[in-house]
């Protein structure tokens, strides 16, 4: 327990395994105050239980400290400092709006009623409302609200707009912009809707198979990585670049990713452009499911 | 501590934590208001319904039979009303005679009250089995994860739901029922010419057992604590069908030990086992101790009448009996188990 240690999460050798297959294999990462972060991976990569081990839901190795504290241990007063929201809708259905702002609000010291009850009414939510009569739009609406008016340092979002139409989805993240995040808080966000968090993120961190692939700042990929629209016939001088990925185009051209290459040197080759998250995740990825 | 953790914004001050624990109480109550109270309150209703229906049958049938006929209440002791006048009747009663009308009152009284208590035990006992259980299977475990209260006072606030306020409310609704059934009761002596005073209320305890059952919640919430233990630890644990685990253990390892003959090694008979392990994990919820069975068989009803076998002085010298405390045991060491199974457990 360092007190001179700025890191929001300080993730060294993570290791987790389910019926003897891993799904954290010597993970490690940290995360810095006042960033948001996508932690981005296929099916299966280790991306829930890393977010479950930082929220001190199950037992792991390895070593790991949130805000200063080792979840494993000293759960119960962390959960003052985090805020999470879990992949689908958890709200208790039976419960009210006016119920579960109660409650929160009893049980959490951090808890402002006055911003839960604005975010809420620029929503369709009544006080008398239960949550098995709301939308699954609507009860994320819920949730964020609630979440939103926690002064929380860190926010875990796991798959918070899965099943969202895109109207909501859009919503979702610029609330969490404009009204939430600031330079004192941390947010964590898994998704498979990479093209819908890509510009919002300051930082990735790919995770495949238990391990961290990439973890870079937004800023830093976009210098780093350069996709080449190679024309027809430069394809072999190209490729004596080692491009990480490659995909081909009817009439002979061909897309090629590369890492760390000078753009103006790729420029020779034809078209350039940043690649989107996106085109990043699937070349990192690539053979994951085979 | 850290650095970190003293430079944050100032927090409200957190809620003064005997607050906390009410809010989490009515968070229980608010999921199960449908058990906790609708439930006694409509078996309560419908039992008076039928009375008042039974009464009025009563009255109808006697006016038709004439001078002869008194209305057969609950537990089969005839209350003789003399149709006539029920007034000249009071003052030729000896002082036996009132003694009896006295504990007839009270246990007719007593009678009049059990459905809330019956439906209790059940709602008990399925509010238990599902406590820890309903959450995991609707995944809203994860929500009240996301909040610091920890899991051992979450289990406490369900644990005190189950022997505290749903025996409290059912009792709070038995107490209303009985007082209904007095006041319909004074009617019907009014119809017949009596004072109610006399007849009714004077002979009768409605406050000292109102109290009295009152005061017994104590005692039974101990009593309750190795089936509330053992079926919270089933819905703490069970992947599916908790009531099947909660149910079939038990009663699988009392047939196994009455085939077995494993007991009579260590010179208990397989009955012992039946009492003493099998009930005390299924039975808890029912308010009635072995001892009370014992205290039972030497009463006089008739005579004595109820008061001495529910005042709490009778029902409080079960916190003598060793039984009631080695369960009590057994029953805490199981939810600290089931706190514990709450902390850790994964839900895919």
């Amino acid at each position: 327990m360092n007190a001179h240690d700025t890191a929001v999460i300080d993730a060294r050798g993570l290791r987790k395994a389910y019926k003897g297959k891993p799904a954290l294999d010597g993970t490690s990462f940290r995360i810095e105050a006042g960033r948001i972060v996508g932690l981005i991976g296929p099916n299966g990569a280790g991306k829930t239980t890393a977010l479950k081990s930082i929220l001190g839901l199950v037992p792991f190795q390895g070593d790991l400290s949130v805000l200063g504290r080792d979840p494993r241990t000293r759960r119960n007063e962390l959960m003052n400092d985090v805020c999470f929201i879990a992949d689908v809708a958890v709200l208790p259905r039976w419960m009210r709006v006016r119920e579960a702002i109660a409650f929160v609000e009893g049980v959490h010291p951090r808890f402002d009623r006055t911003r839960c009850e604005r975010f809420l009414a620029n929503t369709k939510l009544t006080p008398k409302m239960r949550v098995r009569e709301m939308s699954k739009g609507m009860i994320v609406q819920l949730h964020l609200a609630l979440v939103m008016a926690i002064d929380a340092r860190l926010l875990v979002l796991d798959e918070p707009t899965l099943g969202l139409d895109v109207l909501y989805r859009k919503e979702f993240y610029q609330r969490l912009l404009e009204d939430y995040f600031d330079e004192a808080k941390t947010i964590l966000i898994t998704t498979h809707q990479v093209e819908e968090v890509e510009h919002i993120l300051t930082d990735a961190l790919f995770i495949r198979d238990g391990k961290i692939v990439l973890d870079a700042p937004m800023d830093e990929l976009s210098q780093r990585f350069t996709e080449v629209l190679v024309d027809a016939g430069k394809a072999e001088a190209a490729r004596a670049l080692s491009p990480i990925d490659e995909r081909s185009l009817p009439f002979g051209k061909t897309v090629m990713l590369f890492d760390g290459v000078d753009s103006d040197t790729l420029a020779g080759f034809g078209e350039t452009r940043t690649p989107g998250l996106a085109d990043l995740f699937v070349a990192t990825m690539k053979g994951t499911y085979a | 501590m850290n650095a970190t953790t003293q430079s944050l914004p100032a927090a409200r001050a957190p809620a003064h934590r005997t607050h906390r624990f009410a809010l989490l109480l009515r968070r229980e109550y608010w999921e199960h208001r449908g058990g906790f109270l609708w439930a006694p309150v409509i078996a309560s209703a419908i039992s008076l319904l039928l009375t008042a229906v039974l009464f009025v049958i009563g009255m109808v049938t006697m006016r038709k039979a004439g001078s002869d006929a008194g209305i057969h209440l609950d537990d089969g002791t005839t209350m003789s009303i003399n149709g006539l006048d029920l007034g000249v009747l009071a003052a030729q009663m000896s002082p036996a005679d009132k003694a009896q009308l006295a504990a007839g009152i009270d246990i007719t009284m007593m009678l009049a009250s059990t459905w809330p208590y019956i439906v209790m035990m059940f709602v008990m006992f399925f509010y238990c089995l599902g406590a820890l259980y309903d959450e995991r299977k609707d995944r809203s475990v994860l929500f009240w994860k996301s909040l610091p209260v920890s899991d051992g006072e979450t289990v406490l606030a369900k644990v005190v739901s189950a022997v505290l306020v749903i025996p409290l409310i059912a009792t709070l609704v038995a107490i209303a029922t009985m007082l209904v059934f007095l006041a319909m009761l004074s009617v019907v002596v009014m119809i017949h010419g009596g004072n109610p005073i006399e007849l009714i209320w004077g002979p009768g305890h409605p406050l000292a057992i109102s109290l009295s059952v009152l005061a017994a919640i104590p005692v039974y919430a101990i009593w309750a604590l190795p089936t509330v233990g053992w079926l919270m630890l089933c819905s703490a644990w069970a992947r599916s069908v908790p009531f099947l685990w909660a149910v079939l253990v038990p009663l699988l390892a009392g047939l196994f030990v009455t085939m077995s003959n494993l007991m009579r090694l260590s010179g208990l008979g397989a009955e012992w086992f039946w009492t003493n392990i099998v009930a005390r994990m299924l039975l808890g919820v029912v308010p009635f101790t072995r001892h009370d069975f014992a205290r039972m068989d030497g009463a006089d009803l008739e005579g004595s009448g109820l008061m001495q076998l529910i005042e709490p002085a009778a029902v409080w010298s079960n916190l003598l009996q060793p039984n009631l405390w080695i369960g009590a045991a057994a029953g805490v060491a199981m939810l600290v188990l089931a706190a514990r199974l709450r902390r850790w457990r994964d839900e895919g």
